[in-house]
């Protein structure tokens, strides 16, 4: 008796006690699911049909014969290529110039900003309306420059790129915010210091500044490579996919076999779930690659 | 949901405050050709731009349908139709879903910060059998992104019998191993002192707890709240494959969603609705920018 009253007093008990709620919800909806979706990988199984089949490696060998799942990786590289570069260098050279104390900067930083509590079907929305193929404020801008009419989402040789512009739209804000912010963790003294030495603002930026944003650009490249790999909600609300598949992404097709096809008779859920477990490999692995790529390029101050 | 590390509170040594407000570089004067600095001419463009989806959907809700279908565009409407909100309301279930969205987004935010808080305190400040462990298990799952658990995670609330209801949306977020991490990197900031002289004095954990850490942690308590409000507010992925017939349990994203297909050239109705849609959230931005901006850039994470 003894013994189980020191250990109910004990900081064992009380740890347990503190942690229990979010652990047991966390193991329940975090952890039994990621191991879940490695066996069902493993299984041709339904979503709603109760069949259960080992099926070995057949699910992993099928997605390299795909031709949708081919389309859909092809086409999250694209998008990926095109997200990345485009939303951190924008981004950069916004935080860049909102970095300095002249006259309605918090208003300037307030409408960079505002995007990113924006939901993704609120965005979606916007840009419908706004990259309207015949009533759309977007061609009619563009048509008092001579450019246009553009069939945005509705062409497939625009639909990706019409994507990639609202979604950079939309993250803009979340990376000007970290690249300010370590901007102004870069000491001034050092910028005076090249100016004494005369460097040009042009060579202080590249020699000084830019290498100490090194953690902040790398954290960058990682999340954005993630997110864009990731891509969903605005396929799936704004363009469906199409037109004719051309921005029918990785996420969204396993949506599709999983939800749209799987709730029927079909059984693609072991199917749809070992696509999704290759993606996190591929992940894995380029975040993985990223930082040990980062750590041997970028300096971080002691 | 994506990686976390502990990178980015090593970069933000800026008060995030400041970075909303008016601070930054002090130029090296040069000459002017330019009656202001021409940074504005970059700035004010973009803000235009950045403003612009926004602002271009609160003319179209004030629009009458035929306006909406002119083009050249009708940049002002005249007479401002705020029937178009009223008739949205009254000819939709916009209210069923404005209240569903209500109770599962304050329920999620409610429960996180309870839930978080106590967790957060053991990982930070009692040695317990196991904490290294469950520490690295919780942070592990960070690393897996949504999909891969999403059918796993449905066939396990369906087998709970809570597919087509609130539940669905509720449950499994009670707890959020984003929130855990953030506080318990929170707690370990601060003064341990205090607490040692009220456990001496024979305070119990959870008086501690209540009476010590959380009033000195509201900082941190109001940026989990907005973080996770936003979070649940804007989701959309989940209550998507978890409310599938049931109208009734329809969230704004969702009622939104079907709204906008259902309406397809009314664009003035679709743009009220998603006005409203999108007030809650702005509002809140305004009033507590400082946790949205906290959050960003010391925890740099994005749903």
């Amino acid at each position: 008796m003894e013994r189980v009253r020191r250990f109910l007093v004990s900081d064992h008990a009380a740890g347990w006690a503190f942690i229990l709620p979010s652990v047991i919800l966390i193991v329940v909806f975090g952890v039994i699911p990621i191991v879940w979706g490695l066996i069902l990988s493993f299984q041709k199984a339904g979503l709603i049909s109760p069949e259960r089949e080992w099926v070995g490696l057949q699910n992993y060998t099928q997605i390299a014969s795909d031709p949708k799942a081919r389309q859909a990786a092809v086409n999250t590289i694209y998008y990926t290529a095109l997200f990345v570069p485009i939303s951190i260098l924008a981004s950069l050279f916004i935080a860049h110039a909102l970095n300095r104390k002249i006259a309605f900067v918090r208003f300037y930083r307030l409408a960079v900003f505002i995007p990113v509590v924006t939901s993704t079907i609120a965005t979606g929305i916007m840009f419908l309306w706004l990259f309207d193929r015949n009533y759309g404020l977007a061609n009619w801008l563009l048509g008092k420059v001579g450019l246009g009419p553009f069939g945005f989402f509705e062409e497939p040789s625009q639909a990706m790129i019409a994507l990639v512009l609202m979604t950079v739209w939309g993250w803009l804000g979340f990376d000007t915010i970290i690249y300010l912010a370590a901007l102004q963790g870069v000491p001034q003294e050092l910028i005076e210091a090249a100016a004494i030495d005369g460097a040009s603002r042009w060579s202080s930026f590249w020699r000084v500044t830019w290498p100490m944003l090194g953690p902040a650009t790398l954290l960058l490249v990682v999340w954005s490579t993630i997110s864009a790999l990731q891509l969903f909600d605005e396929v799936f609300f704004v363009t469906k996919g199409g037109p004719l598949g051309r921005t029918s992404v990785v996420v969204f097709y396993v949506y599709r076999l999983a939800f749209e096809q799987g709730l029927g008779s079909l059984s693609l859920a072991g199917y749809a779930a070992a696509i999704a477990y290759v993606l996190f490999l591929v992940i894995l692995v380029l975040t993985l690659a990223q930082f040990w790529l980062g750590r041997r390029v970028v300096h971080y101050a002691s | 949901m994506s990686a976390v590390t502990e990178a980015p509170v090593a970069l933000t040594r800026a008060d995030p405050r400041s970075l909303l407000g008016e601070t930054g570089m002090v130029e090296r004067p040069r000459r002017r050709f330019l009656p202001f600095d021409p940074w504005h001419l970059f700035l004010a463009p973009l803000a235009v731009v950045m403003l612009l989806p926004l602002v271009w959907m609160v003319v179209t809700s004030l629009e009458t349908e035929a306006q909406t279908f002119h083009f050249p565009p009708i940049l002002w409407p005249g007479t401002l139709r705020f029937e178009n909100y009223v008739n949205v309301i009254r000819e939709s279930e916009f209210g069923t879903w404005f209240w569903n969205t209500t109770v599962v987004t304050v329920t999620i935010v409610l429960s996180n910060l309870v839930l978080c808080t106590l967790a957060a305190y053991a990982f930070a400040r009692i040695r317990f059998l196991g904490r290294g462990v469950i520490y690295f298990v919780l942070l592990a799952t960070l690393m897996v992104p949504l999909q891969v658990v999403l059918i796993p995670t449905f066939l396990i609330v369906k087998d709970l019998g809570l597919l087509d209801r609130l539940g669905a949306l509720i449950v499994p977020h009670l707890a959020s191993v984003f929130g855990i991490f953030m506080l318990t990197q929170f707690f370990r900031t601060l003064p341990i002192e205090l607490e040692e002289a009220a456990r001496i004095d024979g305070a119990s954990r959870l008086s501690i707890l209540v009476r010590i850490v959380v009033p000195l942690s509201l900082p941190a308590l109001a940026t989990l709240a907005v973080i996770q409000f936003m979070w649940t507010w804007n989701e959309f992925l989940w209550p998507l494959v978890t409310i599938l017939t049931n109208q009734s349990a329809f969230t704004l994203q969702l009622g939104l969603a079907t709204f906008q297909g259902a309406h397809q050239s009314q664009w003035h109705f679709v743009a009220a609705a998603n006005i409203m849609s999108m007030v809650p959230i702005l509002v809140l931005f305004l009033l507590a920018q400082r946790y949205f901006v906290r959050g960003i850039a010391t925890q740099g994470l994005k749903g």
